[in-house]
């Protein structure tokens, strides 16, 4: 029984199926060596090897967090639907791979800036289910104290610079907290993540040359879901080779719905970086759902498309195959597991609404370092009075 | 005539020449054909005529192709082909300065900024490149042939970025015209007006109305003038200056101060920059007082500059100071819209604040002939402490 988990230290996929000895799940950190699917593209630079090195723990907790993030995603789509979110609600499920094989490979140290889908890669950096929906529905206890939203999750002690509005902005700030990096000697790398319709603004080419230039330990990642709101890649691009795009600074394409190739990808990239300055990953990814809340997603693609990717490339679905065929656990015991998380995120949301919304005065604090001294007078019946320093 | 005048007349026809009486709007003559349509309808209507009268002319931005977000653009492409409408990626300064080139060459360059929020990339090449391009080459080149459309405004869930009113940005580059409508029929002449103007136009339109606002809209091709203000609603006891949707909110407003025996003067600017000083003066002239109101915060927002030119001009005649009922001075919040918002109650208050008492109002005549006296010898002994004290 013992010999059927201690030597896997094969390629082969698909091990003959053992007794059924099960152990506790989270404490094994027996390595295993795992292929990625497709062999990387490189561009200036030698791809990284497809064999990846891992452990039974981490692809469990692979399992676990990713499919949290979609049930997590799901649950902010019908909170949407009932009106408890308002605003705007922009959904990762389907690029959950991308948000998870980064932070196996890198620190809490190293920073995330990305754009504004940025709910899973919020719970990645080790924030809580509580706090994104709480967030969410603008309430006091959110990351941001309700005042962001959706768009705007920030979470300083994981160096996790947030979820911005204008897309492409967040690049250059990606490249500013690089050099800040390597100024303080943290050996640290940035991640400045961005999606196919922003590779085309010209903030990123801008960036791109200065942490060139300097050689600044900044990994501009291209999450290419191939639509830019309803607008095709090959419509707004006229080279879709993200990966390509930084024409002297090396790039690697990856496939974003693999994990693993993720992770080895993030590993290279940081490895790279902290030598030789940035690098640009391109993640071949996907979203289920449309680019936000009220886009239904299907005008512009196909519902073969969508579900045809679902069958095929679905990260959670990868990892639940691999968790199997390497005999890590039953198929009833991810339902378990799944049924579990469905619980915690149920259980996150009834507290979640239960939370105030923050105090009328917060409309004022943090303008500047202390507000700006406006006054509110309590015309409406709403009778906002702040008195401000 | 006055009793039709006194109330917010809808039905207004404004023919193409200018009619020299700007204080009275006339009423419509309903003998053309008219819709009902809608804010998004009516500027759709409105690119149909202005792409059909202009083979030279061309509407792009990002997803326009397909109708755009906001449905402003459907029909087009179809219509004109995709060499005339077409799609950008998403390149704010790379679209307009592709649109400055392009009027550049004599054409007509309607470019779609997504929403307002995002126009600031753009930023430069508006006020670096379009405002200036006539004057710096002496006359031989002008972009005259473009204009900027974008939605501004709350909706009541946008957030930081998309609820923004930049207009005051803008409004501070001489060389560049800024036009907001208040409603459909307005829209679609404002529209089609800024679009053959020969000076480059930053057209925002209120993104609350595009399907809010339903108004009777003539089908054929019309213009409303540029920079003429309009008085949209006669009164006597304080003049209201707002433009865009906030007029529909200062128009309850007036409703509520008229129960309370106010009567109010509501001007539509319809053009920022430049503003038709005249209407106002005079308007405030016979009133005596003013309140603006807009949605952006009330610091350096455009209302600073109606404030100080109107008390440059009708010092003397001011009975009580320019009272501005403005978003406030913090980022545009999110779960805090309702509380950042310039509401009808906010312009209700100010309003019977800055109204007179009819008990008070001999001191008032008393002022004014106490200014008049001091005015010849030394105009400077006349402060604004000394007139709050009156009032």
């Amino acid at each position: 029984m013992a010999l059927s988990r201690l030597s896997s230290r094969s390629n082969i996929i698909s091990r003959p199926l053992s007794a059924a000895f099960r152990r506790s799940i989270s404490t094994d950190t027996t390595p295993i060596t795992i292929e990625t699917s497709l062999p990387f593209t490189a561009h200036l630079c030698d791809p990284p090897s497809r064999s990846v090195e891992s452990s039974t723990q981490e692809l469990l907790s692979f399992f676990r967090t990713m499919a949290l993030m979609r049930r997590m995603e799901i649950a902010a789509d019908s909170l949407y639907k009932a009106k408890l979110i308002r605003g705007f609600c922009h959904l990762y499920d389907g690029q959950e791979a991308v948000a998870i094989g980064m932070e196996a490979a890198i620190t809490k140290k190293d920073a995330i800036i990305t754009a504004y889908r940025d709910h899973c890669i919020f719970l990645g950096r080790g924030g809580s289910l509580y706090e994104v929906f709480a967030e969410l529905m603008g309430r006091q206890d959110g990351c941001s104290r309700g005042k962001g939203g959706s768009m705007h999750f920030y979470k300083k002690d994981s160096s996790f610079y947030g979820g911005h509005g204008i897309v492409g902005a967040q690049v250059p700030l990606g490249c500013g907290i690089a050099f800040a990096q390597k100024y303080s000697k943290e050996e640290a790398v940035t991640f400045a993540m961005y999606g196919d319709g922003a590779a085309n603004q010209g903030q990123l080419f801008e960036a791109l040359n200065i942490s060139a230039l300097w050689d600044l330990p900044s990994i501009l990642v291209c999450e290419n879901n191939h639509y830019g709101m309803g607008t095709a890649e090959w419509r707004a691009a006229k080279s879709p080779s993200y990966y390509k795009r930084g024409d002297y600074v090396p790039g690697l394409k990856v496939d974003g719905m693999d994990a693993f190739a993720v992770k080895q990808a993030c590993k290279f990239a940081k490895e790279h970086a902290l030598k030789n300055g940035p690098i640009i990953l391109e993640m071949d990814t996907y979203r289920y759902h449309g680019h936000s809340m009220s886009d239904p997603g299907s005008t512009y693609r196909t519902r073969d498309e969508i579900s045809g990717v679902r069958q095929e490339r679905d990260p959670i679905e990868r990892i639940k195959k691999l968790v199997l065929s390497h005999d890590l656990a039953t198929e009833k015991e991810l339902k378990d597991m799944e049924k579990e998380i469905r619980k915690e995120v149920d259980d996150a949301i009834a507290k979640a609404k239960d939370c105030p919304m923050p105090e009328p005065s917060e409309l004022f604090t943090n303008v500047y370092v202390k507000g700006f001294g406006t006054e509110s007078f309590g015309a409406d019946r709403k009778e906002v009075k702040a008195a401000l320093p | 005539m006055a009793s039709l005048l006194g109330r917010f007349c809808r039905k207004l026809v404004v023919p193409g020449s200018a009619h020299g009486s700007r204080m009275i709007s006339t009423t419509a003559c309903d003998s053309e054909a008219v819709k009902s349509l809608n804010l998004y309808s009516a500027i759709n209507q409105a690119l149909h005529i202005a792409l059909e009268t202009d083979p030279r002319s061309y509407v792009f931005g990002e997803d326009v192709g397909f109708g755009g977000v906001f449905r402003c653009t459907t029909g087009l492409a179809e219509r004109f082909g995709k060499n005339r409408v077409f799609n950008t990626p998403l390149c704010e300064q790379g679209i307009v300065g592709f649109g400055i080139g392009l009027a550049a060459m004599g054409n007509r360059a309607v470019v779609e900024i997504q929403f307002a929020d995002y126009i600031y990339p753009a930023f430069d090449q508006i006020v670096n490149e379009a405002a200036k391009f006539r004057y710096r080459s002496g006359n031989q080149f002008n972009c005259g042939g473009l204009t900027i459309r974008a939605p501004y405004g709350a909706v009541g869930h946008g957030g930081h970025y998309h609820s923004q009113s930049p207009e005051a940005f803008f409004c501070h580059v001489p060389g560049i015209k800024v036009v907001i409508p208040r409603s459909p029929r307005e829209a679609k002449g404002l529209l089609l007006s800024s679009i053959r103007d020969p000076n480059p136009v930053v057209f925002f339109e209120p993104k609350w109305l595009y399907r809010q606002a339903v108004e009777e809209v003539p089908e054929h091709d019309y213009m409303i003038p540029l920079s003429q203000a309009e008085v949209i609603r006669e009164g006597n006891d304080i003049t209201l200056v707002g433009w865009g949707a906030q007029l529909t909110v200062m128009e309850q407003a007036c409703l509520d101060a008229e129960k309370e025996g106010i009567s109010c003067e509501l001007i539509d600017l319809k053009t920022l920059l430049p503003w038709d000083k005249e209407t106002v003066e005079a308007s405030v002239k016979k009133t005596g007082r003013l309140l603006i109101s807009h949605e952006a915060p009330v610091t350096g927002g455009f209302g600073a500059e109606i404030s100080a030119t109107i008390l440059e001009r009708c010092f003397l005649k001011l009975e009580a100071p320019v009272s501005r009922v403005c978003g406030l001075d913090t980022p545009f919040p999110l779960v805090f819209e309702p509380f950042y918002m310039p509401t009808k109650n906010k312009a209700s208050s100010s309003s019977s604040l800055s109204s007179p008492l009819k008990k008070k109002h001999y001191l008032i005549m008393g002022l004014h002939v106490w200014c008049r006296y001091w005015m010849q010898s030394s105009p400077l002994l006349i402060t604004s402490h000394s007139i709050c004290f009156f009032r």
